[in-house]
């Protein structure tokens, strides 16, 4: 047999296979079967008429926006500030904002419990708000990253050209440096946003009972309803591709720099 | 009517914090309308002079006057100077018509109006149609009349442009020259351009400002400085030339290459010069009939003509001629009194300060100088502590004393093994120009001063060289 290129990509397709399509069609199987293993479409008429799995299905939306929002709102100045700064410790920076990541993930959410109860007195207080600090906690890196990426690759000339013609440094930022970093907030969004809305275990952590996507999915697992929730995971995908959709086209043009800024 | 001049440079220096100074003491006038070109290797400071200009960049000391008011303060949104910018800077984000109405949208410009300006730019950069294509399918050349269009719709008082052409291809760039050449005759717009490309400043302008390493060396229109130049550098930097040092023997008579040469600079004699002559203004003759002779070493076919290498003794000449020559054969040379252009040679000697240290002894760059110090400073003598004490009997204070050395560019030797023994201070040759029989290097060393150096070797820029400053061949002088 003559060896070529392709084969060299046999070890992907199996592994895309086995782990990718597989699990998939078993998800899409029990998805659209009953108990019995008749085909049917109740698991998913049963979510949109529930209002339980509907509320949850707002309130992950509603964490992750606000999460989103936070974290862009911290970012994007900092990432701004670090990258045009002449600092020759600029990396230094960039790393104690990534540092944190190197820590263990649930020894950082109980430090934060410790701190946030010595503040509020019982974290029972502002369910809602501790998640959203834990989650803009542990994702923040996600968002500084990309958007420091793209800010620090921008082509210096550019703002001096819009300076040159007229721009002051406001409106040369709102012209030229906003819209040429949004590759970069894209990524940043959808590296946040979307982990945020199945990323139950902060909140349970923080002791926040309400479910949200991923605590769902999780309790109809437990309660052996794979049916239902097979189901509610294809949603919470079908969620996914319909938002990846509709940031790959906002930033179609820019698709070269939003490569890039992916880390 | 009186020409007035649009822009005026005072004094500019810029200096860097780290205490490099990219520009020096930099006078210039231009009026308006004209085409001046900077020029100069890179990193002589042309791009910061621009920058100033622009507003980039703040002059440490001096004044930019637009018009006889000084904007040296200003920042660049409100100079009405715009940039057309080496690598274009189009703004990737916005089609072709938005990035050359930028600069109107920012003035606040009504939309029909905008749209008119925007297609009349585009039809004078040959691109109409183009409003709506985005920046990434344009070529090169496209890219590039975007940019000019982007800038000049502004109907700025001064358009600069900085290497414009650099990342064009030869055809393509020699078409743009001409081109830009053309508009600014049709538009009456000041250019103050930008270019390492000695031909094309030759070309393009009404102005040369020759620079090196941040100073001026010759401002004068393109025939002054080809034939001219006022010092060896611009000779070496535009065209080719043969540089050769000399001295005035008589009036109107130079001796330089082993021969005496008839000229038309009248410098008096005993002078050093150093003679420029362009490889064309060398005629090669039959051996008896030129003013000296040499043997040829080296033809090389260049196109539209040949060029021919003579050695004359010690000294090189390089000829442009139509007729080629045997390697081997013996010629004659001639060169026309206008042919020769004489400069008062620089003196190159090398001045720098030295050290007495505690223990009285000479010292330079951490090395001690083995010389007496007895004979340098006048009337002094060693009491029996080695101490130095000075005519009035006082021991001399090391810290009130200067001495400064000089030592001949000849004197110096440069080697490679920069951790010799004898090695006083190590640096890296910043430039080279060929004197017939000698190069001139200027040795940028370790401790911020230059020092000249000849030598009849080649060495490369940017070579990393020890200098060997033999102490007897320095001359001391001390100063209070």
């Amino acid at each position: 047999m003559k060896f070529s290129r392709k084969s060299l990509g046999i070890p992907y397709a199996v592994f895309l296979l086995l782990f990718v399509v597989g699990p998939l069609l078993v998800l899409f199987y029990y998805a659209f079967t009953n108990g019995e293993g008749h085909f049917t479409l109740r698991n998913l008429t049963d979510f949109f008429t529930d209002p339980n799995t509907l509320g949850t299905l707002f309130y992950s939306l509603l964490v992750a926006a606000v999460t989103t929002v936070f974290c862009l709102l911290l970012s994007y100045p900092t990432a701004y500030i670090l990258a045009t700064s002449k600092l020759k410790t600029k990396s230094v920076l960039i790393m104690l904002f990534v540092m944190p990541m190197w820590i263990n993930f649930s020894l950082r959410i109980t430090a934060l419990k410790e701190i946030l109860t010595l503040i509020e007195g019982n974290l029972a207080y502002y369910p809602f708000l501790n998640s959203v600090i834990g989650m803009t906690y542990d994702f923040l890196p996600f968002m500084i990253l990309p958007i420091y990426n793209t800010i620090v690759r921008l082509d210096g000339s550019l703002i001096e050209a819009a300076k040159d013609l007229g721009a002051n440094d406001t409106r040369a930022f709102l012209k030229v440096t906003l819209p040429l970093s949004v590759p970069g907030i894209v990524s940043g969004v959808s590296m946040v946003f979307l982990p945020a809305m199945t990323n139950y275990v902060v909140l349970d952590m923080l002791y926040n009972s309400t479910y949200i996507m991923g605590s769902l999915i999780g309790s109809y697992f437990s309660a052996y309803n794979w049916h239902g929730g097979s189901m509610i995971a294809l949603i919470l995908l079908a969620l996914i591709c319909i938002f990846t959709l509709i940031t790959d086209s906002g930033s179609a043009e820019d698709s070269g720099v939003r490569g890039g800024a992916l880390l | 009517m009186e020409e007035k001049n649009i822009i005026e440079l005072k004094n500019i220096t810029k200096t860097y914090e780290d205490g490099f100074t990219a520009v020096g003491d930099f006078n210039l006038e231009v009026k308006r309308g004209e085409f001046v070109t900077f020029l100069g290797p890179s990193g002589c400071g042309k791009t910061t002079t621009l920058r100033m200009i622009a507003g980039f960049d703040l002059p440490s000391s001096g004044e930019i006057l637009l018009n006889g008011k000084d904007i040296s303060k200003i920042p660049p949104y409100e100079r009405p100077i715009n940039t057309v910018f080496q690598r274009y800077a189009l703004f990737p984000h916005m089609n072709i018509f938005e990035n050359i109405a930028f600069g109107l949208k920012q003035k606040k410009t009504d939309k029909e109006t905008i749209k008119k300006k925007v297609k009349k730019m585009l039809e004078l950069v040959d691109l109409e149609g183009f409003e709506n294509r985005s920046v990434s399918t344009l070529s090169g050349g496209q890219q590039q009349r975007v940019a000019i269009a982007r800038a000049l719709v502004n109907e700025p008082e001064i358009l600069l442009l900085d290497e414009p052409l650099g990342a064009l291809d030869l055809k393509m760039r020699q078409e743009m020259q001409l081109e830009l050449k053309s508009m600014h005759d049709r538009l009456g717009i000041t250019f103050i351009y930008v270019t390492h490309d000695q031909e094309e400043a030759l070309t393009m302008s009404d102005k040369i400002v020759v620079m090196n390493e941040g100073r001026i060396q010759q401002v004068g229109t393109p025939e002054d400085i080809y034939n001219e130049p006022k010092n060896a550098f611009v000779a070496d930097f535009i065209g080719e030339s043969n540089i050769i040092n000399g001295i005035m023997t008589g009036p109107l008579k130079a001796r330089f290459s082993g021969g005496v040469f008839e000229c038309v600079d009248d410098i008096p004699e005993g002078t050093q010069i150093t003679a420029v002559v362009r490889p064309e203004d060398v005629i090669l003759t039959a051996p008896e009939q030129g003013q000296i002779r040499g043997k040829v070493t080296s033809v090389i076919f260049k196109g539209m003509h040949y060029e021919i290498t003579v050695q004359c003794g010690r000294y090189e000449m390089v000829a442009k001629s139509t007729k080629t020559q045997q390697i081997g054969d013996t010629v004659g040379i001639r060169v026309e009194p206008d042919g020769i252009h004489i400069m008062i040679a620089e003196n190159n000697t090398n001045f720098f300060a030295v050290d007495m240290n505690r223990n009285h002894r000479l010292e330079y760059n951490g090395n001690v100088l083995d010389t007496s110090l007895t004979k340098i400073i006048k009337g002094s003598h060693r009491n029996e502590n080695k101490e130095l004490i000075d005519e009035n009997g006082e021991v001399i204070d090391p810290d009130k004393i200067r001495i400064v050395a000089a030592i001949e560019p000849a004197d110096i030797t440069m080697t490679d093994d920069t951790d010799a023994e004898n090695v006083l201070l190590t640096g890296t040759i910043s430039s080279l120009i060929y004197k017939g029989d000698h190069y001139s290097y200027v040795i940028q060393t370790e401790l911020g001063q230059d020092f000249i150096v000849d030598d009849e070797y080649l060495w490369n820029m940017g070579d990393m060289v020890g200098l060997i400053m033999p102490i007897n061949k320095m001359r001391f002088t001390v100063k209070k």
